[in-house]
């Protein structure tokens, strides 16, 4: 009976493979400009699956604004110009070759000739021209149109010929060519219609047919089983193809299996089940280091990341809001050397060393040592001084009480609450230690937990909170992406939001320095701009700087080419490349 | 005759394990929110006999060092467990202060009996302070309990008639109220910052408050069995007022009945504070309970990498058995 049971379950494990059989890449035509990639040589064939947290919410990148969904349809989809996120370097994709004229106010660039969408329809200008009309316009509302905005004025875009098209910036804009890495071409004779007719919005939720779905991208949707799992299989006609000439992508499919959480992703992984981890905890990355399976995959740790965990103390206008209690401590907040102090108190290294167990880095300014190109080297780190923090709190007019309780000059006692995203274990953890570490300054801390979106709430919309522990970055390494946080008028710009003049001299200064950094074309000069707002930001202390984790990832060792990077999406940008040492040869190769 | 004194030997039991829980401050070596920052999740301190120099009578511990793959002992130097020791100072019910501890190890060793959670907090400490919000919670939310359950049923069995109807039909929504879903929706309406002692108020008033309603039933029918005895009859017919026939003869009829829901409902509320502070809604870090120890089992590593954090769910079935088993002690068997 047992006998015959395995056997049942063989056969339907057959017909499961033979099922998932990937249609084979098309031959290379000789009018075909495809992009030669360097790398080892993979062998065609068999399929890997990474687990995720949740579902993806949608397949359309203009109107996406989660991870989840990013991580899925970024594979379905390309650029024009691509950050190789190994290098942190652009290089072409769609567009094979771009030119900046001297005033850095026109790029022309120059697309591939003869390449094809995944339903094998050509590509050319006015796909390029109809995708930036869908991010440009107001009504489809993408999160990116303002990235695309100069001073307020968006760029214009114009087809010269059918293979070449025309940006033209209202001024200067330094990197211009990296802003091309986040939007994705999309076809104009698939997408054209619903949006005449205003249906745009509403496009390629994740039930749409596959056969709609059409990209430039590596891979193309096959199936969805709602709740479950998406399927993604091979675009045959992608325009990369490696040294040999061979078409790429490697892998028939990508599997896509909508998991829960972080934990589940980690029990995926340890059962085998998942060849791949995006992102892991330090704690799970210790535990999948300890277990035996560890000698079959490759776990990386690529040192610092780009984002920055903070304390954010609430200097928002209350004036007109019912929040007195909280108004009364700005009175604290406000003071540099308030803020200096608890700087001072923070026991850094030990942030990094409990909640990062040593697989992270101690932070005093908003670019990390992870940014090599761009880190302010000049900014100091003083060590943890907890005499260093009574000595400004005195010279600022606070006493102590008998029992030890820090007292504001009018005999208050400072007491405060830090909110902190109850989902995030890191930041709970960090409001703890910080808690304790400001206890020894006479601080009564009182740690909020609460519900992510609650939290944002009160941070951007209601200022209904003292402090707050969040952590921002790891877009991009440029400095283009940080505006919104550091522009007094940015949208980012969380310890005093919606300003509409800059309320001190530094952040004028911090203002000026960054708008003209993104007019001046030259790195060096660029660079000694952006030094100087790292190191203004450091001295004033808007945000109180704690840790930055490392980037921690993983796959199986049958997994070829993989190369993760500090940069988002950490394992699956090249996914083209990936490949499976084991790969049974579809008679491909 | 046997009945006695296993009720005896459990509430002796319960007694005991309520006085270590309320000297927490003297039996536990260490303070709940002192962190030693290079012990986290230290495990369990190992006591030896035998050192270096042989044989000792007094146990001894070594001092835990963290290397690449955890924890190890440095043999160099045993550290002697000693008594009476003078450590952090703590108070009793805010009544008396001190700083004598049961036992305790010289600096810069640490005895951590129950090993230590990510903070480098002594477990064994935390278990001991945390159990006093949770078997506090428990007691003083059964109060809360009780005596509404015993006002509401004595008022619905003796008077009857309208307000027995009435009271009786709050208690029938209250009975199918989703207990937990309601004490999370409730404590979602809070201001955000409500200090730990003000938190711990709030909860057993939440916590007390809603589950009267079946208490109330059993005291009712006890009340309206009462009322019908002859004795009662006869102090009505001798001019008894209603305050008098209530407090001397009716009352007297459902201690019974109280006393066996106190021994039922005490876990089940300790176990309703363990599981508000378990998903984030009770008492707030740094101080412990039994539920919001166990919210760091969450994750998945820890739960998988560091068993001894088990503690205080050890800690809550072990309550749980012994007040199940008082209770059914307790219960007056059919004659």
């Amino acid at each position: 009976m047992k006998a015959i049971a395995r056997l049942a379950l063989v056969v339907c494990l057959c017909a499961v493979v033979s099922q998932a059989s990937a249609p084979t890449p098309q031959p290379v035509n000789q009018g075909e400009e495809l992009a030669r990639v360097e790398g080892l040589m993979g062998r065609y064939g068999g399929h890997i699956v990474i687990g995720q947290r949740s579902e993806p919410k949608t397949l359309n990148p203009v109107t996406a604004t989660d991870a989840v969904s990013r991580e899925v349809f970024e594979r379905l989809h390309a650029d024009l110009i691509a950050i190789n996120r190994a290098t942190q370097k652009t290089e072409p994709a769609l567009a094979k070759s771009w030119k900046m004229s001297p005033d850095g106010r026109t790029f022309t660039l120059k697309l591939r000739k003869g390449i094809r969408f995944s339903d094998g329809h050509p590509f050319d200008a006015d796909d390029v021209v109809f995708s930036f009309t869908l991010y440009l316009d107001e009504a489809v509302g993408a999160p990116q149109r303002d990235l695309l905005l100069i001073d307020g004025k968006p760029l214009t875009i114009t087809k010269v010929d059918q293979y070449t098209v025309r940006f033209s910036l209202p001024r200067p804009y330094a990197a211009a060519e990296r802003l091309f890495d986040s939007f994705a071409i999309l076809p104009r004779h698939i997408l054209e219609k619903p949006y005449r007719e205003g249906k745009f919005v509403q496009t390629w939720p994740l039930n749409t047919p596959p056969t709609e779905v059409v990209g430039l991208g590596p891979f193309r949707v096959k199936q969805y089983w709602p709740g479950q799992r998406i399927l993604l299989e091979r675009n045959p006609y992608y325009w990369k193809a490696d040294r040999e000439n061979h078409r790429l992508p490697y892998l028939d499919e990508l599997v896509f299996l909508f998991v829960g959480s972080e934990d589940a992703q980690v029990m995926r992984f340890e059962a085998g089940e998942t060849d791949l981890i995006n992102r892991l905890s330090s704690e799970n990355y210790a535990l999948l280091s300890k277990e035996q399976s560890a000698r079959r995959s490759q776990l990386a740790d690529l040192g610092p990341s780009l984002e920055y965990n903070f304390l954010v103390f609430n200097l928002n206008d209350l004036s007109g809001k019912k929040l007195d209690g909280i108004s009364r401590k700005q009175a604290w907040f406000q003071d540099l050397k308030f803020r200096q102090a608890v700087s001072a108190a923070v026991d850094r290294d030990s942030i990094v060393k409990l909640v990062y167990g040593t697989r992270g880095t101690a932070l005093w300014g908003n670019v990390g040592p992870g940014n090599k190109m761009w880190v302010n080297q000049s900014i100091p780190h003083p060590q943890r001084s907890l005499e260093g923090a009574r000595q400004l709190l005195k010279s600022a007019g606070f006493t102590w009480d008998a029992s030890g309780q820090l007292l504001d000059h009018t005999g208050q006692p400072v007491e405060f609450s830090i909110a902190t995203s109850s989902s995030n274990a890191q930041r709970m953890k960090m409001a703890t230690l910080l808690q304790d570490d400001l206890s020894h300054l006479g601080m009564q801390v009182h740690v909020v937990p609460l519900d992510f979106r609650a939290m944002i709430d009160r941070v951007f919309q209601s200022f209904d909170y003292e402090a707050a522990i969040m952590g921002l970055g790891g877009g991009d390494a440029d400095p283009n992406p940080e505006m919104n946080v550091w522009l007094s008028s940015g949208g980012t710009h969380l310890w005093r939001m919606n300003e509409t003049q800059p309320a001190t001299a530094w952040e004028r200064e911090i203002d000026q320095l960054m708008n003209e950094q993104m007019i001046t074309l030259d790195y060096h000069k660029r660079k000694k701009l952006y030094d100087r707002v790292q190191q203004i930001i450091s001295e004033q202390l808007p945000f109180i700087f704690l840790a930055t984790p490392n980037i921690l990832t993983g796959a199986k060792g049958e997994i070829g080419n993989f190369q993760p990077a500090l940069l988002d999406h950490y394992t699956l940008w090249n996914a083209d490349q990936l490949y499976l040492r084991n790969a049974e040869s579809a008679g491909v190769r | 005759m046997r009945n006695k004194g296993r009720i005896r030997f459990l509430v002796l039991f319960m007694a005991g394990l309520h006085a270590v829980v309320l000297f927490a401050g003297f039996f536990a070596p260490y303070d709940a929110k002192d962190q030693d920052r290079d012990l986290p999740y230290a495990p369990p301190t190992r006591l030896h006999f035998k050192g270096a120099s042989g044989l000792h009578l007094r146990p001894f511990a070594y001092a835990a060092t963290a290397d690449a793959d955890g924890y190890r002992e440095d043999r160099t130097q045993e550290y002697s467990l000693r008594f009476f020791v003078k450590g952090s100072s703590y108070s009793v019910l805010g009544i008396f202060q001190s700083d004598r501890h049961l036992f305790g190890v010289d600096s810069p060793a640490r005895i951590m009996l129950l090993g230590a959670d990510a903070f480098g907090r002594d477990e064994f400490s935390r278990l001991l302070f945390g159990g006093q919000i949770s078997l506090a919670a428990g007691l003083l939310a059964t109060l809360v309990t009780l005596a509404t359950a015993a006002v509401i049923g004595t008022i619905s069995g003796f008077y009857g008639g309208w307000i027995d109807e009435s009271l009786m039909g709050v208690s029938e929504l209250f009975l199918s109220l989703p207990w937990l879903y309601f004490l999370m929706g409730v404590r979602a309406f809070l201001p955000l910052h409500v200090s730990p002692v003000g938190t711990f108020l709030l909860l057993i008033g939440v916590i007390g408050l809603i589950g009267w309603a079946r208490p109330a039933r059993l005291v009712r029918g006890a009340v309206l069995s009462a009322r019908t005895r002859n004795y009662v009859s006869a102090a009505r017919g001798f001019g008894g007022s209603d305050l008098h026939i209530l407090t001397r003869h009716i009352l007297p009829e459902t201690f019974g009945v109280l006393l066996t829901q106190a021994a039922l409902l005490i876990p089940l509320y300790v176990a309703a504070e363990a599981t508000l502070s378990f998903f984030g809604l009770g008492v707030s870090e740094p101080v412990p309970s039994w539920g919001n120890m166990l919210a760091a089992l969450q994750h998945y590593s820890v739960l998988v990498s560091y068993g001894w954090l088990l503690a205080p769910a050890a800690a809550l079935v072990v309550t749980s058995v012994i007040y199940g088993m008082l209770a059914d002690a307790l219960q007056p068997r059919g004659s």
